[in-house]
């Protein structure tokens, strides 16, 4: 398999990915101004802050509008990370990489860029919102299910699930460095209102409420939603979720006759020193310390990756 | 050739139906109107989705454009296709035999036959490929002629394509396409099929393997990258037989060999199916600029390497000023007389030719000597009065530059409209595989259909369409 194709498969991924945890991140930021639970305002900057976006966003308005966020994390050309970007990058990959993926797969994620574009293609008024948005997670669900369905489990498919759960991983813990405050100890241990809205809104960015109340029925607190999103090795967006992926994956792929690939090692080390542990530890280490450690290494990963299977030279 | 009487294919000249559209002709009495128009639409959607889209130069904002297709299938019986694939499969061994010749001993120059400037100045010629033998003594692996239609058995050659001919993923997905939405066509009509295209080609090119390969040849598709006109057709080549699409920056001469980064280092190609033209193919020897080639392929190549498809320098076969010397070539190589007509030439650069040219421009078609897509050409007999003496002015500065054809009165086809079966003129781009193992000819091909009523501009970059192509079993 040609490195670059696997360059454009993992960007296919991620940006699938990216597609839909931003879309997610609108859902969960219009949910809490319209149920006027929060601080709808400085609930936005936290959606631009966890989609990285904040800079970006600056430079472009001077106000924070509700009206001028959503349309910047949906339709926004000139960000690279919108919905309608992040889903043109992904349809631009596949046809980099046609010939690696199904034939579903290719004609599922066209059909999602032209569902997308057509739907984004004016600013999107609160009334359709929330079906625009289910519109186009149906869609990427759609090129998933194809991914699942009709993919030979080789190579090819390793590199859209590297670039599907370091994505993923990325996400969640920008969620998290974000909200960290609220998720400290020192928060009261009986959250008052405001807490609660804070801490069923970090569950909700990451569709984890159901799987939450699962587990853990009505005792939320924040040490439990750190375990969950972090620690919580059956939980599909928790980092250490991810990182089991990412190892397995980075296993198939082997590494010929080199011993062990670099990118390899990484993962491992990431897991073995920082997913292995009480969630206690995590408190001991420092929350806010602990997150931006996490980033740290899933970016070095990531360049790790690109340099072992020869993306670009 | 007759002026007088448009040949339509289905209706002749007589408005008597023709044999190969008897049975089409019941089964669309008995279609309703609208359900055909429903069928056309769903036709365009099929094409969105699979995303047969092809670029047009010079047009950033419409990036991506579908190529309209028309549902009414061109159909040929299957003894009118006998006698035309034997016509080409004689063309274009005469095309190979003329370039073996060209950058071998010349033999034809020689006899006489033409004249030594014809190669010498021209501009096509490559003479790198002097001497080079390429393996399997192959330099046209894969050809495209342009064919049009005057009458009942009256077919002209009005182009070779022996470089880098396209079409050929819509030859493919037309016949996809009808099959999905007319399966009842397909039972009542026994349709020869075309759908082994790929599979034929990558036996082809593999047959074809230089003396360095070992065990199976690897092949590889070579596009200029996704911003392509033909990127589409590149990704689909590669994808139906099962190869690598690679592009410039993904390859580098590793142990002599050209090789291919892959994620587990580098991999030796033997074929390379390349879709970038002579000039960018290596930036050593050729263009310096070139990021779209291999610096340093030429010398793999002559070292017998890697096998380059089609070979470099296959150019000086299919140029335009070399066409009008295609009878005396095919003689010459064959020893038969050709099966297939040429459309009579005049090459602007004799005196005598360039003064009946300007003399008659109005009825003339005159083309560029190096020009391709339907750019650059007078059709005289729809050329304003401005046009006419814009292109006499370019004749007379650069007679060399042009030849000039009498207008054809090309064949027409139904195609469906608002009115039902209307006409439209047609041509035809049959693609052949030439291999040490023989030359196929693939039975169909790509029709190219002008949409404007009484248009003969059948190309895509100017608002041509396409059809499936019917070849039928006898």
């Amino acid at each position: 398999m040609l490195g670059k194709t696997a360059n454009g498969l993992f960007w296919m991924y991620r940006y699938l990915e990216r597609a839909e945890n931003i879309a997610r991140l609108i859902e969960t930021g219009q949910r809490i101004a319209l149920t006027r639970l929060g601080d709808s305002d400085a609930e936005w900057r936290s959606v631009l802050e966890s989609a990285a976006v904040w800079p970006g966003y600056q430079a472009q308005h001077e106000e924070l509008t509700k009206e001028t966020a959503i349309d910047y994390l949906l339709r926004a050309r000139d960000n690279p990370s919108s919905v309608m970007s992040c889903i043109a990058q992904a349809r631009h990959n596949a046809r980099l990489v046609r010939t690696a993926i199904t034939g579903e797969v290719w004609e599922a994620t066209n059909a999602a860029y032209m569902t997308a574009h057509d739907a984004l293609a004016r600013r999107v008024s609160e009334r359709d919102l929330p079906g625009v948005l289910g519109t186009i997670r149906q869609h990427t669900a759609l090129v998933r299910g194809m991914t699942h369905g009709t993919m030979l489990r080789n190579e090819i498919y390793d590199f859209a699930r590297i670039g599907t759960f370091l994505e993923r991983a990325d996400n969640t813990a920008r969620i998290l460095d974000v909200k960290y405050y609220v998720l400290l100890p020192s928060a009261r241990a009986v959250g008052t209102s405001l807490d609660n809205v804070q801490w069923e809104t970090i569950l909700r960015s990451v569709s984890a409420r159901g799987g939450f109340r699962m587990e853990y029925g009505g005792r939320a607190g924040p040490r439990e939603i750190t375990q969950f999103l972090i620690l919580d090795k059956r939980m599909p967006r928790s980092l250490a979720f991810c990182a089991s992926k990412l190892r397995d994956n980075l296993r198939y792929l082997g590494t010929g006759d080199s011993g062990t690939a670099p990118s390899l090692q990484k993962v491992n080390h990431m897991e073995r020193m920082y997913l292995s542990h009480e969630v206690d530890a995590i408190f001991d280490y420092g929350l806010h310390d602990f997150i931006q450690k996490m980033l740290d290494l899933l970016a070095d990963l990531s360049r790790q990756i690109e340099v072992d299977y020869r993306f670009y030279e | 050739m007759t002026d007088t009487q448009i040949f339509d294919e289905m209706w002749g000249s007589d408005d008597s139906l023709r044999a190969p559209y008897q049975k089409f002709h019941d089964w669309f009495g008995a279609e309703d109107a609208a359900r055909l128009r429903a069928k056309q639409r769903e036709a365009e959607e099929l094409f969105r989705l699979t995303g047969i889209t092809f670029n047009v130069y010079g047009r950033a904002e419409a990036e991506e454009r579908l190529i309209p297709f028309d549902i009414i299938p061109r159909i040929i019986s299957g003894a009118e296709w006998l006698r035309l694939s034997r016509g080409i499969e004689q063309r274009v061994r005469a095309l190979n035999a003329f370039l073996a010749d060209i950058y071998g001993g010349q033999e034809i120059i020689k006899a006489g036959r033409l004249p030594a400037e014809m190669i010498a100045r021209n501009e096509a010629f490559l003479p790198h490929m002097i001497g080079v033998a390429p393996p399997g003594d192959v330099y046209t692996h894969i050809v495209g002629i342009d064919l049009v239609r005057t009458g009942p058995g009256e077919f002209y050659v009005l182009e070779d394509n022996a470089r880098t001919p396209s079409g050929v993923s819509y030859m493919l997905e037309n016949r996809e396409t009808m099959l999905q939405m007319f399966p009842e066509l397909f039972s009542q009509n026994r349709v020869q099929p075309v759908q082994t295209y790929p599979a034929d080609l990558h036996r082809s090119l593999a047959a074809c393997a230089p003396a360095a390969t070992t065990g199976d040849p690897v092949v590889a598709v070579l596009t200029p990258g996704i911003y392509n006109s033909a990127y589409f057709e590149h990704a689909f080549l590669a994808d139906q037989m099962g190869v690598e699409l690679v592009e410039g920056h993904d390859l580098r001469i590793v142990d002599g060999r050209v090789a291919m980064r892959t994620t587990r280092g580098y991999t030796p190609i033997d074929v390379l199916y390349r879709r970038v033209d002579d000039d960018f193919l290596d930036p050593l020897n050729f263009n310096p600029d070139s990021q779209l080639g291999v610096a340093g392929i030429m010398d793999v190549y002559r070292a017998g390497g890697i096998t380059i498809a089609n070979a470099p320098g296959t150019g000086i076969a299919d140029d335009k000023a070399i066409y009008s010397y295609m009878p005396e070539i095919v003689e010459f190589y064959t020893g038969e007389r050709p099966l297939l007509e040429n459309v009579p030439t005049w090459r602007c650069s004799e005196p005598e030719a360039l003064a009946y040219v300007l003399d008659n421009l109005s009825e003339l078609v005159v083309k560029e000597v190096h020009g391709s897509g339907g750019y650059g050409m007078l059709i005289g007999p729809t050329a304003t009065k401005k046009d006419l003496a814009a292109f006499r002015k370019k004749l007379r500065a650069r007679p060399g530059n042009y030849i000039a054809q009498p207008t054809l009165s090309l064949s027409t086809v139904p195609i469906f409209s608002r009115a039902g079966l209307t006409p439209r003129h047609v041509d035809l781009r049959p693609f052949v595989l030439v291999s040490p193992e023989g030359i196929r000819v693939t039975p169909g091909g790509l029709t190219r259909v002008a949409l404007k009523k009484g248009s003969l501009v059948v190309n895509s970059s100017q608002g041509g369409g396409t059809k499936d192509t019917w070849v039928l079993e006898e």
